[in-house]
């Protein structure tokens, strides 16, 4: 452990309200590194998101305490910093002053307010050993005498006759403490979550790693990440919570093909993100659930709460993992807006960067299945939502169209349901709205 | 030794007192099936049956009545208030019978109940799910009323309660079943209700409290010796009613710097009878005015949660007072 003083101690922060601990990802700096403030430091994992530690202060990288894998509650110290600059220059007296803090200001700084107000246990002392309080230094809030001070002066006086006592009560003690500090007596406090009544034990956090087939080759394991883990258990009390139903549409969509070829290029000249046929999707599916609120609501057994702001989540994939990042009040964008969004989303979600922000208030979930190919699909709703729409993908079919045999390009939309909120009437109707929206998109459809 | 946790030892301490003797019994609401909602009682159904395990009505008033009938009879119950809120119902019986029988009855009756009851919050309860009304039943004279903080307590204060003869009032604190584990002999043994203990020594401030701020407490002060050389004298009163004065006094006249600290509210709580003693007994032994760390006085724990945070003691509320104590 470094003895200098400029070192400082960087702690695990509260990433959220509910938040105990969380697991060491990676280490992004190493001894030695400088480090500038708000750079981040290394990567952490939790069950719901993983972050990026920033640096508080200017500096260089000092020891680190906790390694990569490594679970660490909230408040305990992973690495030191060194915040080198003007620190660095004090002279060791000056710092021994600053260490003592408050102490030795109280004493050498100009409030003396206390000083003549003598606790019972001072004048009671006093009069025991017959001193004048005068002789004594102060070493209280205000330059107060303390029963310490008192004690002290009478030890010191008993040695080497009356002299200044020590201006610090703690000063001292407290290299000699620091090596040994005594343990309390009688009981043994083990570290476990302080937060909700959580009477069952938290799940194990582990390692991401991999056991190679040196030893059996049949079969290899995986750990469950954090991530994993939250999906699981999302999964888990989605399927055994709510009664699922499930229904699909057909949708007609070669006019939206047609537009979206048409003002595609110069959209992503313009703006700089692509124009995706799920932002129209998007537009197509919030202004649906305008019109039946009642699918964007959840189940609260003696009532059922419908959100006036529409917040889709959307569905993102990764090769291990699925994320739901939110579109907040999705109802008051417009179809470039939304572009824009969901680039932005899928971005963080692939580069890891999603906040705890990103992640909550969703009211409606929309899957792009077709995005890998699907054409059917029976999605989870995503807890405690009361539906989730997937759209599958864009297929050039033969269709009847008027009595004549036509080559339209066809999209499946799927949507499972909480039939505890929904029936088939009201989401049969909301499909065909969605419908009738995707179909109603013309050379006349405004993106802004 | 066996390491457990503090609801594993109110358990095992019912087991062995429910195997030892025959008169002892436990009732409550859902103590028996299944097995208390904390799970305080699990098993014991199982293996003493429901004769001696008994589901009882939601009824505090009658949980309490049929103890106290029960205990007259020479029976020693245990009564369970599933939380300690729930228990004003059974205040009377508890204040003008259990506690006045023997008085009342110029010492021919006799009413040898425990009443254990999960007091505190901080686990997301709210209003009635996390009050401490210790205070509620603090100034009866013919009550006895313990705290414990340590696992190895719980045990032995129950088994003590449960063979005094005389009503205990045992206030378990339901955030400590899981966060506070240890040592804790697989054997027989009682610990005496009205002896404190200390749990730190020290030399710059005393801390005295009870139940789960004792934690924080605890953690303060480790903290502080290890950073700032500040020593706290930490006093566990494990007894309320009554109090162990001697042990109280003697912790203050170690450093004459006194704080209290406890989760029920600061007005009219243990605390102001702590501090009322200190300054009959020793004032010239103070050398800072009292100190008092409590809840504030709202009317309940906030449901919400950053509110509950505040109202809540924690560490670092604790460490802060204990340092500006330090330096007074």
């Amino acid at each position: 452990m470094p003895s200098n003083n400029h070192w400082t101690e960087v702690a695990m922060p509260q990433l959220a309200e509910s938040l105990v601990s969380a697991t060491i990802g990676k280490w992004l700096k190493k001894p030695g590194d400088r480090i500038e403030q708000y750079e981040p430091i290394c990567e952490v994992l939790t069950d719901k998101v993983n972050a990026e530690i920033p640096s508080t202060l200017d500096g260089v990288m000092g020891e680190i305490l906790a390694a990569e894998g490594v679970t660490v509650s909230v408040g305990d110290i992973i690495c030191l910093i060194d915040a080198e600059s003007h620190e660095a220059e004090l002279s060791p007296a000056v710092e021994k002053a600053q260490d003592i803090g408050s102490v030795s200001q109280a004493t050498t700084g100009k409030d003396v307010s206390m000083r003549t107000r003598y606790s019972p246990a001072v004048q009671s002392l006093a009069a025991q050993h017959d001193l004048n309080l005068n002789d004594i230094k102060g070493s209280g809030l205000g330059g107060r005498i303390t029963r310490k001070d008192v004690l002290a002066f009478v030890e010191q006086r008993g040695e080497a006759g009356p002299a200044a006592v020590s201006a610090s009560p703690f000063e001292g003690r407290n290299q000699q403490v620091s090596s040994e500090p005594s343990p309390p007596l009688g009981t043994s406090i083990p570290n476990v979550r302080h937060s909700g009544l959580h009477l069952t034990e938290s799940p194990r956090i582990p390692t991401i790693e991999v056991e190679g087939a040196g030893t059996g080759r049949s079969e290899y394991y995986i750990d469950v990440t954090p991530i994993r883990n939250t999906i699981a258990r999302n999964m888990r009390q989605s399927v055994t919570e709510i009664p699922h139903a499930w229904t699909m549409i057909e949708v007609d969509v070669t006019n939206l093909v047609l537009l979206r070829s048409q003002l595609k290029e110069d959209f992503k000249r313009k703006e700089g993100v692509n124009l995706t046929y799920l932002a129209f999707l998007l537009k197509a599916v919030v202004n649906a659930i305008k019109d039946y609120p009642i699918m964007n609501s959840f189940w609260a057994v003696d009532k059922i709460v419908v959100k006036r702001d529409i917040n889709i989540s959307l569905a993102v994939g990764t090769e291990d993992s699925v994320m739901t990042p939110v579109i907040k009040r999705a109802d008051q964008k417009n179809i470039a807006g939304l572009a824009t969004e969901i680039e932005e989303l899928a971005r963080k979600t692939r580069e890891g960067k999603l906040t705890l922000d990103d992640m909550q208030g969703g009211t409606f979930t929309v899957n792009n299945t077709g995005s890998f190919g699907s054409i059917l699909s029976y999605p989870i709703v995503n807890y405690p939502q009361a539906a989730i729409l997937t759209f599958e993908s864009i297929v050039k079919k033969p269709v009847v169209i008027n009595d004549m045999i036509a080559v339209r390009s066809m999209a499946n939309l799927c949507l499972s349901l909480d039939h505890r909120i929904l029936d088939g009437v009201i989401c049969g109707r909301f499909l065909q709205r969605v419908k009738d929206n995707l179909e109603g998109y013309s050379q006349d459809t405004k993106l802004y | 030794m066996p390491v457990m946790e503090y609801i594993d030892a109110i358990r095992l301490a019912m087991k062995e007192e429910l195997a030892r003797d025959e008169s002892v019994f436990v009732l409550g609401e859902d103590v028996g099936v299944k097995g208390g909602v904390f799970t305080t009682t699990k098993g014991l159904i199982d293996e003493f049956g429901e004769m001696r395990v008994m589901d009882t009505p939601l009824a505090e008033s009658a949980i309490a009545g049929v103890a106290i009938g029960a205990a007259m009879h020479g029976m020693k119950p245990i009564a369970e208030m599933q939380y300690s809120d729930f228990m004003l119902p059974a205040t009377n019986q508890i204040i003008s019978e259990a506690a006045k029988i023997r008085y009342r009855s110029n010492n021919d009756w006799s009413c040898p109940i425990v009443i254990r009851a999960p007091i505190g919050g901080g686990i997301f309860g709210g209003l009635y799910h996390s009050q401490c009304p210790e205070s509620i039943f603090f100034g009866t004279p013919g009550l006895k009323i313990v705290a414990p903080f340590t696992a190895y307590d719980a045990k032995g204060l129950l088994k003590a309660a449960v063979r005094d003869p005389d009503p205990v009032l045992f206030f378990e604190n339901k955030k400590c079943y899981k966060l506070i584990k240890g040592e804790v002999p697989e054997e027989d043994y009682t610990v005496p209700i009205g002896v404190a203990n200390l749990l730190r020594e020290g030399q710059d401030i005393t801390v005295i409290g009870y139940s789960q701020p004792l934690h924080f407490v605890l953690q303060a002060a480790e903290e502080l010796e290890r950073e700032e050389g500040i020593t706290a004298h930490v006093l566990d009163l494990r007894t309320l009613q009554p109090l162990d004065r001697e042990a109280i006094l003697e912790a203050v006249k170690t450093t004459g710097k006194v704080m209290i600290i406890h989760e029920d509210n600061k007005t009219g709580g243990v605390g102001a009878e702590v501090s009322a003693i200190i300054a009959e007994e020793c004032l010239y032994d103070l050398d800072a005015p009292i100190m008092r760390l409590c809840a504030p006085d709202v009317p309940a724990m906030p449901i919400s949660p950053p509110m509950e945070k505040f109202y809540m003691l924690n560490k670092d509320k604790v460490k802060e007072s204990m340092r500006q104590l330090a330096l007074y």
